[in-house]
């Protein structure tokens, strides 16, 4: 089995990816804490703090820097152990993580000189400076190098191992970066032909909706980027950490599957209060929408399922006693299984938002922000933060500095943002706007102060957990003296992979489908959207109504 | 494949409930009327945002959204009125949420957005920005203000003020 164990130059490549993950995530964390103190009006003007500077950080940094890194890191080492060989290029993996690097500092440059208070979404007219542009190119394209490197590894040892089933932690992780190079195709056109060269002056006029389309084509997708990752750590790992078995490889299979065909041709669930796009093709992406939250579903009977089991190996009887048999006091199975309760509550307001004309209740309101933390901000990056209690250990031969520290870290972040979500999305079915700091806003109502106060301390909380991760991973990459005996933990299944059909190992099929849904899910919007609207927008600095001529 | 009653119980029953959850919106749109916004293109005349009584008790309102403030501020109707509110930005995106309402609304340039509110409660309606569009964002806001109809009589209670967007036409 020599091939199983990572050579420490592998080790090294991902190493750095999780440096540059805790960097981001420290700074966005700090951001965060100050929107919800500024949001609740405990916080005085700061000449050093612009809101909108800090939350286009926290949005960057967070949403797309810190999972980013994440995702090459886990899933790299997810392909690697499951495949039980080396990566296909150690230089195309370092190439991958000094293009993104690279692009971060350029993005990371124009935000801290202010020249991009554009939020994370980079909504034209408003312009950012080039470097913002050209550092998303290139975190974009160097996660494609990095993509390109698992899936060569994978290539490899498929011609090393013909006929046979591919384990279900690589299945999902190759899921995850063919998702992404048909997802950031639209913000790749976006960026590359509408809004580089027109920050750079060489066009003077743009056209805001098709940019927004173009976004969302990939806004959506970029969301099973995120949380897919994380339901590979659920499958695969999570059953092994409680001590017992996934309930069922196949439909594992069938749930990933289902969210590569059908979490594209749906974007427009993003745009149900637009302009520019027809009634009908909005409730056609509503029903899009509904599909792709059947493998979801499928996804919590099956974890549940397994959870069970684990819990009926350790002893449990009877309807509940169960759950508690499960090993809570590990701080990488609790924080991975809170991780699941709260996208739980994050799946369900998930349903709201996408329920079309519900939506007219809810869109561009605090609830949004409430539960993009239950989903991004939790079911993914507590299921990251509890996967670096043993990763970071087996990246570094050292011990995890403290399990108390990294226990409370994963209890205090759930208590955290049960208390934030429910302040914030309460606060939204009042009305308050989201991206918005209400604190300094004059028509701030008396009846969102609660929901705001109430934000602030899960915020607050947040924050304490947060700080208590980065300490717990400092202290472990400094000062753990302790050899670490650890292994990557791999779950065997109880309805094994041979049931799975063998159509499941066909991705040309899968590409092909995944290309028709989105040919007839976006002809027509694209259509509607390039004939109503003009590229007649100059652009606008986020400080000045007078346009850039 | 399936083989297992269990997979296939949690596979069918995840299908049935999402089929009835899709069968509830679709009732909502066309059998109680809550649409989202529509396409409609280059409605004239946005030079001049005003609220406008087409007929008796219904209002067309352009607003144009700019940063950082609404035009009009304030939109004064009876109670009763249904009122139609043609959307658009003269500079960057912006939002327009009218509380207590189902109007919601993203304002872009270049093109028009549509919503259709009837307002039966007397009171003042707060519209908020709720896209981020600068600088002053936070400050951006506007009101619709429904004074209650003293000389013909009290008018039809509803609850709450109902949106409808209207059909989509091209231009
Ligand atoms: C200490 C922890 C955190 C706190 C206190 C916090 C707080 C907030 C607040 C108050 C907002 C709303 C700002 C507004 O709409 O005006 C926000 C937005 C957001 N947060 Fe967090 N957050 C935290 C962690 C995270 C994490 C870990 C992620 C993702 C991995 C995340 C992703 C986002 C995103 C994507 C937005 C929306 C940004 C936008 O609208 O442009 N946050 N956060
Ligand atoms: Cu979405
Ligand atoms: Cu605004």
């Amino acid at each position: 089995m020599g091939a199983l164990a990572m050579p420490e130059s592998e080790k090294r490549l991902i190493r750095w990816h999780l440096y540059i993950a805790y960097i981001a995530i420290a700074v966005g964390i700090f951001f965060g804490l100050l929107q919800a103190l500024s949001r609740a009006k405990l916080l005085p003007p700061m000449p050093w703090y612009d809101y909108y500077q800090g939350l286009t950080f926290h949005g960057v940094l967070n949403a797309l820097v810190w999972t980013t890194f994440n995702i090459v890191a886990l899933l790299t080492v997810a392909v690697r152990a499951s495949l039980g060989r080396p990566l296909y290029s150690l230089a195309l993996g370092w190439t991958g993580f000094g293009l993104m690097t690279v692009g971060v500092a350029a993005a990371g440059y124009a935000i801290l000189t202010r020249q991009a208070n554009v939020l994370y979404t980079f909504y034209p007219p408003l312009m950012a400076h080039p470097a913002f542009y050209l550092g998303a190119t290139l975190l974009i394209v160097g996660s494609w190098v990095s993509g390109a490197n698992l899936i060569l590894t994978y290539v490899a040892w498929r011609r090393e191992n013909p006929g046979q089933r591919t384990p279900l932690m690589a299945f999902g992780s190759i899921v995850v970066f063919v998702l992404w190079y048909i997802a950031t195709l639209g913000v790749a056109i976006e960026v590359l032909f509408l809004l580089l060269p027109w920050s750079l002056g060489l066009v003077k006029q743009t056209n805001p909706m098709l940019a927004r389309t173009l976004f969302w084509y990939f806004g959506h997708p970029l969301v099973y980027f995120w949380l897919l990752p994380a339901y590979v750590v659920w499958y695969t790992m999570v059953p092994r950490l409680a001590g017992g078995k996934l309930y069922s490889d196949p439909m594992a299979r069938l749930a990933f599957l289902m969210l590569l065909i059908f979490s594209t041709p749906i974007g427009v669930h993003h745009q149900y209060t637009d302009p520019a796009i027809g009634q009908e093709w909005k409730l056609l992406h509503a029903f899009g929408t509904f599909l792709v939250t059947i493998p979801s579903l499928l996804t919590a009977f099956n974890l549940m399922a397994s959870l069970e089991y684990a819990g009926r190996q350790r002893g449990g009887r009877g309807w509940i006693d169960w759950i508690f048999r499960l090993p809570w006091d590990e701080p990488a199975f609790a924080g991975a299984t809170l991780s699941m309760i709260a996208f739980v509550f994050g799946g369900i307001s998930g349903i709201v938002n996408a329920s079309y004309n519900v939506n007219l209740v809810v869109h561009n309101t605090s609830w949004v922000p409430g539960h993009l933390h239950l989903t991004v901000g939790t079911a993914v990056t507590l299921t990251f933060m509890a996967m670096a209690t043993w990763l970071v250990p087996y990246l570094t031969g050292r011990a995890l500095w403290s399990r108390k520290v990294a226990l409370a870290n994963m209890y205090l972040w759930f208590i955290g943002v049960l208390i934030f979500a429910v302040g914030m999305m309460r606060g939204g079915l009042e009305g308050e706007p989201r991206r918005t700091n209400l604190g300094f806003s004059p028509y701030l109502l008396p009846e969102w102060m609660p929901f705001l106060i109430m934000a602030a301390v899960g915020g607050a909380l947040m924050f304490i957990a947060g700080v208590l991760f980065l300490l717990n991973m400092a202290m472990t990459l400094w000062f753990s003296r302790q050899p670490a005996r650890v292994e990557v933990p791999m779950a065997e299944a109880l309805h094994t992979a041979a049931d799975a059909p063998i159509a499941f190992e066909r991705w040309r099929v899968w590409l092909a489908v995944a290309a028709v849904l989105i040919v007839i899910s976006y002809t027509p919007v694209l259509t509607q959207v390039l004939q109503t609207s003009p590229f007649s927008a100059y652009g606008f600095l986020p400080s000045n109504p007078a346009p850039i001529r | 494949m399936v083989k297992d009653p269990f997979e296939r119980t949690a596979i069918f029953g995840a299908g049935l409930l999402m089929t009835a959850f899709f069968v509830a919106i679709v009732i909502g749109a066309f059998g109680l009327g809550i649409r989202v916004p529509t396409c409609v293109t280059d409605i004239p005349p946005f030079d001049q945002p005003a609220v406008v009584e087409v007929a008796p008790g219904q209002y067309v309102v352009n607003v144009v959204a700019q940063m950082w403030l609404f035009n009009p501020r304030e939109i004064r109707i009876p109670a009763g009125s249904t009122v139609t509110f043609n959307l658009t930005s003269k500079d960057v995106q912006h939002g327009f949420k009218i509380l207590n309402t189902n109007v919601n609304m993203m304002a872009v340039p270049g093109v028009v957005n549509r919503a259709q509110a009837r307002f039966d409660q007397p009171g003042e309606y707060l519209i908020v920005c709720h896209e981020y569009c600068g600088l002053g964002h936070h400050a951006m806001s506007a009101k619709v203000i429904v004074e209650p109809r003293t000389a013909e009589g009290p008018s039809l209670p509803t609850p709450r003020a109902m949106a409808s967007a209207l059909a989509c036409w091209a231009r």
